[in-house]
């Protein structure tokens, strides 16, 4: 059992969920109630990561973080060493393969916040930012919590993109899918079936606790 | 403390329009659904922005279009009972009603409950929306809307998702609130009789223009306003005071010149309470008549008397401080020698009066 890579894709998790918590609201948001033009264009990028192969997501990726391009280059320079094949690398693809995950839930959250109850909001004397923390994020919450349950999840199993931009250096970005991977490589299919086992585990767990929360908050408003 | 309106717009809805609604007074904006009446409301609360329009009230300028003057929505002191309440479906009637008031009010739970007391809701505070009755939801919205503090009241047809009964009861409960009320109220209804029962002042609304405006007894009277709202039955209301509940089915009520005796009002002895009656249902006489089936004959002063169209006339009489329409031939009124400042009798009969033509 590498615990190593528990840890990691555990913490790789949780930094994904915390990133894009604010994100997911944002744009969950903006996308249920505004209008705007290219809208349906902005939630078919969204999409995307959903459709395209990990190793086509992966590829682009290596390039943007890349020594080569802008980004990879001013990274390098504030911090002194590459984006790719490391830990914040890997949160950085996390959170962009993600975003389907995340804002997709997020937006059919929002969007079951009937629009005259925002605007009694505001009738009420609450700002945006009050009406966001005391009657939106309340509603809405159900479907924030499936975004970050959904999101949590799928970062503790995702393989390829993880492989692509992150390789397999142990404590920086062998996560537990990819252990499981180099297990059953070296036909150690003992630790393989242990690791599997436990991720099976914090799956159920994740779900199960997510139903519980999402069946009481429906009873609370219902 | 008063509150000026004026509009042009061409999307969704057309206005064209102005008027003003003064502190205290229950104005009424009638019209057919479609009409604008919904959008002109959503422009005084900042939910919509006409593309030329001057909202101001209670002396600040919420909207200016010409002046670039935009106030948004939470910093203009509106209180808003929405058409479907729009209630927080997660907080407490207490929550709904703690939310809305202004940040400087120390001991809010105290404040909401004796808000949720005002509006005779007082032990279902911690209820939760949906757990309340539609004439309770209504309640607690307007619990909600008054614990703003409004510089405005802005009623959306606050009465329409509820059953006649609980309708007349809610009516009856307005009408007492509304002596304490210094704001502005306003109410947009396409419900006729509610806006005559409710409103000291009424706007007709039409595709977004006003096709008529005044005191509601005027507009109420006026034919071919009432022809543009698609009414038939010219009305007007009388104030009485229930005085008995007589054994045979029959309640005593007592107006400014006399007694009436209509079937039995479902309201308490004592209580004060509005009766329409409609002007073709009333019958004139110089003298007081004797050995007549209908028992109510009321003195009143002849007031005006206006030609319609036709072989009708509609007489205003003044009954105390009501005016009570009737709507009579031409050549009554020739036969008569009825003329201005007259004295004469105004008859009703009892079974002529609906039910829920008598309103609290």
């Amino acid at each position: 059992m590498d615990w190593s890579a528990l840890f990691l894709s555990l913490r790789l998790a949780g930094w994904t969920v915390a990133l894009l918590l604010p994100i997911s609201v944002l744009f969950g948001r903006l996308l249920a109630y505004r209008r705007f033009r290219g809208k349906a264009l902005a939630e078919g990028l969204i999409m995307l990561p959903l459709v395209l192969p990990p190793t086509v997501f992966g590829y682009y990726l290596l390039v943007v973080m890349g020594r080569g391009a802008p980004l990879g280059e001013a990274w390098y320079h504030l911090f002194g060493h590459p984006l790719v094949f490391s830990f914040e690398g890997l949160v950085l693809a996390s959170v962009i393969f993600n975003l389907p995950f995340a804002i997709q839930p997020a937006q059919r959250g929002f969007e079951a916040v009937p629009q005259d109850v925002r605007e009694a909001a505001a009738c009420c004397g609450m700002s945006p930012w009050r009406s966001l923390l005391r009657v939106e994020l309340p509603l809405a919450w159900p479907g924030l919590m499936t975004a970050m349950v959904l999101t949590f999840a799928h970062t503790l199993g995702e393989f390829g993109i993880v492989l692509m931009v992150g390789g397999s250096i142990p404590g920086e970005t062998r996560t537990i899918a990819i252990a499981i991977y180099d297990r059953v490589q070296a036909f150690d299919y003992d630790s393989a079936a242990v690791m599997s086992a436990v991720l099976v585990g914090i799956s159920l767990f994740t779900i199960g606790v997510t139903y519980l929360l999402s069946a009481r908050v429906g009873r609370r408003l219902s | 403390m008063s509150l000026t309106f004026a509009a042009q717009a061409v999307a969704p809805i057309p206005l064209d329009l102005e008027f003003e609604a003064k502190a205290g007074e229950v104005l009424a904006l009638v019209g057919h659904s479609g009409s604008g009446k919904t959008t002109i409301l959503r422009s005084i609360a900042g939910l919509w922005t006409p593309s030329a329009a001057r909202v101001s009230c209670a002396g600040a300028k919420w909207l200016d279009t010409a002046g670039k003057v935009n106030v948004p929505t939470h910093q203009r002191r509106v209180g808003v009972v929405f058409q479907n309440y729009a209630l927080f479906p997660h907080m407490t009637a207490l929550g709904n009603v703690m939310s809305a008031l202004p940040s400087d009010v120390r001991d809010k739970a105290q404040a909401a409950k004796e808000w949720l007391a005002r509006v005779n809701l007082p032990d279902l505070a911690d209820r939760r929306p949906a757990e309340l009755s539609g004439g309770q939801q209504q309640r607690v919205a307007l619990a909600r809307a008054l614990a703003r503090a409004p510089d405005v009241l802005l009623l959306d047809e606050p009465f329409s998702a509820v059953d006649r009964a609980t309708r007349d009861r809610l009516h009856a409960e307005l009408l007492a609130l509304r002596a304490d009320l210094k704001m502005p109220v306003i109410l947009v209804t396409h419900d006729m009789a509610e806006a005559q029962a409710l409103a000291d002042r009424m706007v007709v609304i039409e595709k977004g223009r006003v096709i008529r405006q005044g005191a509601t007894a005027e507009v109420m009277s006026d034919p071919a306003a009432l022809r543009a709202m698609g009414l038939r039955d010219l009305a007007s209301m009388l104030s009485a005071r229930v005085v008995k509940h007589e054994e045979d089915g029959l309640t005593q009520l007592l107006t400014a010149t006399g007694p009436i005796w209509l079937p039995r009002v479902k309201a308490e002895v004592g209580s004060s309470l509005r009766v329409r009656i409609l002007a073709h249902e009333v019958i004139l006489s110089r003298d007081r008549p004797v050995g007549l089936s209908a028992q109510n004959i009321l003195p009143a002063v002849v007031d005006r008397i206006v030609p319609g169209e036709g072989p009708g006339v509609v007489v205003h009489l003044a009954i105390g401080t009501d005016e009570v329409l009737a709507r009579i031939t031409r050549r009554a009124a020739r036969d008569l020698e009825l003329a201005v400042g007259q004295p004469c009798h105004v008859i009703l009969k009892s079974m002529s009066v609906a039910r829920d033509h008598v309103r609290g």
